[in-house]
């Protein structure tokens, strides 16, 4: 018996993911993969999965699920999304049980953009040229998915054993996007430069896997204008066209670009960048490359340790005697207060 | 602006490029070619791939594992260092149908040049050129080896979508490209070739450093070919040596 979970009610852009499909740059297709990494990682922990198995990731999602064929595990990361199961309310950043027929409802996020849903097992859609993601302008992989779609599932019976927990991954909203100057930095003005640098841009409603489009005042170039010979973007360049607004170049970008690229974001703020909605404000500020790779490093730290992370879910009873326990505990420490 | 010696550009703590030049010159690709080629041989320490340009090759690598400020100074000075191969070259007959439905803008181009539509078609199918780069989307292969008297800056309002197969020139680029997708530049023609086609053998048919030439077809040949190509056929004369 195959199980499946079938999108009821779908609002927004959700698509399978995994952990990309990096090695074809050079032929012109960028790696897509999670936009938010951490959370990706975490959702698929939560379910007892490799960090890097196809989920489905909601970008500004509302949607409706039902498991049918059998029970399934599941859990969300990532932005916080109010959930219910049949109506009743149920945390996110905790793996649950949706049995069979019953329906989940997953609310649009609080905040942030991307959350990720994992199943227990994965969701084995066909993988091309080495992975699930889907690439929507290449047409690789599967989604954008609609009403009425179905996702399948690994038809495994879900493992026994507790429920799990994690604190939930934080949005990291605070504080500058962390960028390193280049390639291109010197085809801009040193006051273009300080525009960067020390202006606020807003993400407008131009904003998708591909890039988002900043609004914001313009960046000025320098006397060789806007044009470069095309040369290779990564994820997280900066490209500044005619217009003078930067546009964040993201994981299913293009591969080239004939626009000048006044800076990177580091990869520890990729996922920083895309929880950003549009309307929301972004400042960016330049670090070196060392402290970019000590951030590389803490991001990966972080990553490898939620599996330990993982804790049983309490019981309400459970909870709430701990938090009267702590509570005497501060008591005793702070007799004055 | 030119450089005589290449520069390393910072690309956050995941890449960095090696720029031999900012122009669109066959001697700064053969050495992004030949820097490529001896990557390839001997990959530096956490080398996750590499991508050529028509002037520069972006290095990606894992930042856990290395120093993009380290390899970068190493890659540089090899770089600096390295001659361009006689790497074997594979050349490719794309067949190409030339004005009409197939390609929209081959009668104003041949007005702009004060050329026929024949002689444009004649001079867009007599170089040899080279794939210089592969990027944008999937496939879409840039050319180096247009004949100057061609190039025409990109229109100044881009269609939002044009077909798979699209031949067009750009400046003093040409182009093939492989699946439908926006452009602003002229299109001359279209080639039943799929330089991308997931689930073919190979899934990509055209790499950088390949060479290439257009065949003119009739458009009486196009449904054949094109219905070949679909089942995964290539449809494209390859010579190797």
């Amino acid at each position: 018996m195959s199980g499946r979970l079938s999108l009821l009610r779908l609002t927004g852009a959700a698509s399978i993911q995994d952990g990309g499909r990096p090695g074809f740059l050079r032929f012109g297709l960028s790696g897509s993969g999670p936009m938010d990494r951490l959370a990706h990682a975490a959702a698929n922990v939560l379910v007892g999965n490799a960090p890097d198995t196809a989920a489905l990731e909601l970008g500004l999602c509302a949607v409706t699920l039902r498991a049918e064929g059998g029970p399934v595990r599941l859990a969300l990361a990532g932005a916080p999304c109010a959930l219910r199961i049949d109506g009743e309310a149920l945390a996110d950043h905790r793996s649950f049980l949706l049995r069979e027929g019953a329906e989940l409802t997953i609310a649009r996020p609080q905040a942030g953009v991307f959350a990720t849903l994992a199943a227990e097992g994965g969701f084995p859609v066909r993988a091309v040229m080495g992975s699930r993601s889907l690439h929507r302008r290449a047409g690789l992989g599967e989604g954008p998915f609609t009403d009425g779609d179905a996702l399948p599932l690994a038809g495994l019976s879900p493992s026994g054993g507790p429920e799990r927990c994690l604190d939930p991954i934080p949005l990291e909203r605070d504080g500058p996007i962390r960028v390193v100057l280049g390639p291109q930095d010197d085809a801009f003005t040193a006051d273009g430069c300080a525009t960067f640098l020390e202006q606020t841009f807003t993400v407008s409603p131009q904003a998708d896997r591909m890039g988002y489009q900043l609004d914001g005042p313009a960046i000025a170039h320098g006397e060789g204008g806007f044009n470069i010979v095309s040369d290779a973007t990564v994820a997280g360049s900066v490209q500044v066209p005619g217009s003078g607004r930067p546009i964040v170049l993201l994981a299913d970008r293009q591969t080239t670009g004939g626009y000048p690229k006044i800076a990177t974001v580091v990869s520890a703020d990729l996922r920083r960048i895309a929880q950003r909605r549009p309307g929301e404000a972004v400042r960016f500020a330049a670090i070196d490359l060392a402290q970019a790779r000590r951030l590389a490093q803490a991001r990966a730290a972080v990553l490898a340790a939620l599996s330990e992370a993982l804790r049983p879910v309490e019981c309400r009873a459970e909870r709430l005697l701990r938090a009267n326990l702590a509570g005497a505990a501060v008591d005793a420490f702070n007799p004055g207060d | 602006m030119t450089h005589d010696a290449p520069r390393l550009l910072a690309c956050g703590d995941t890449a960095f490029t090696i720029e031999f030049g900012d122009r669109i010159d066959p001697a700064l690709s053969a050495r992004v070619r030949a820097l490529d080629a001896a990557l390839a041989e001997r990959p530096p320490p956490g080398l996750v791939e590499t991508v050529p340009t028509y002037r520069s090759l972006t290095v990606h690598l894992d930042p856990l594992i290395a120093d993009p400020e380290a390899t970068g100074r190493a890659v540089l000075a090899l770089a600096g260092a390295t001659q361009a191969s006689a790497a074997p070259e594979r050349l490719w007959h794309i067949p190409v149908v030339y004005g009409g439905a197939f390609g929209i803008d081959l009668a104003a181009v041949a007005d702009h040049h004060g050329l026929s539509p024949g002689a444009v078609i004649e001079r867009h199918a007599a170089p040899e050129y080279r794939v210089a780069m592969i990027g944008f989307l999937p496939g879409y292969a840039y050319l180096e080896g247009l004949d100057p008297a061609l190039a025409l800056s990109r229109r100044p309002h881009p269609r939002p979508s044009t077909p798979a197969g699209t031949i067009s020139i750009g400046g003093a680029q040409a182009l093939v490209a492989s699946i439908a997708a926006p452009s602003g530049w002229h299109l001359l023609g279209r080639t039943p070739v799929k330089s991308f086609l997931p689930g073919r053998d190979p899934v990509f048919l055209l790499r950088p450093g390949d060479r290439l030439r257009f065949v003119p077809i009739a458009a009486g040949q196009w449904d054949a070919l094109a219905a070949a190509a679909k089942a995964g056929e290539t449809v494209v004369e390859l010579r190797e040596g």
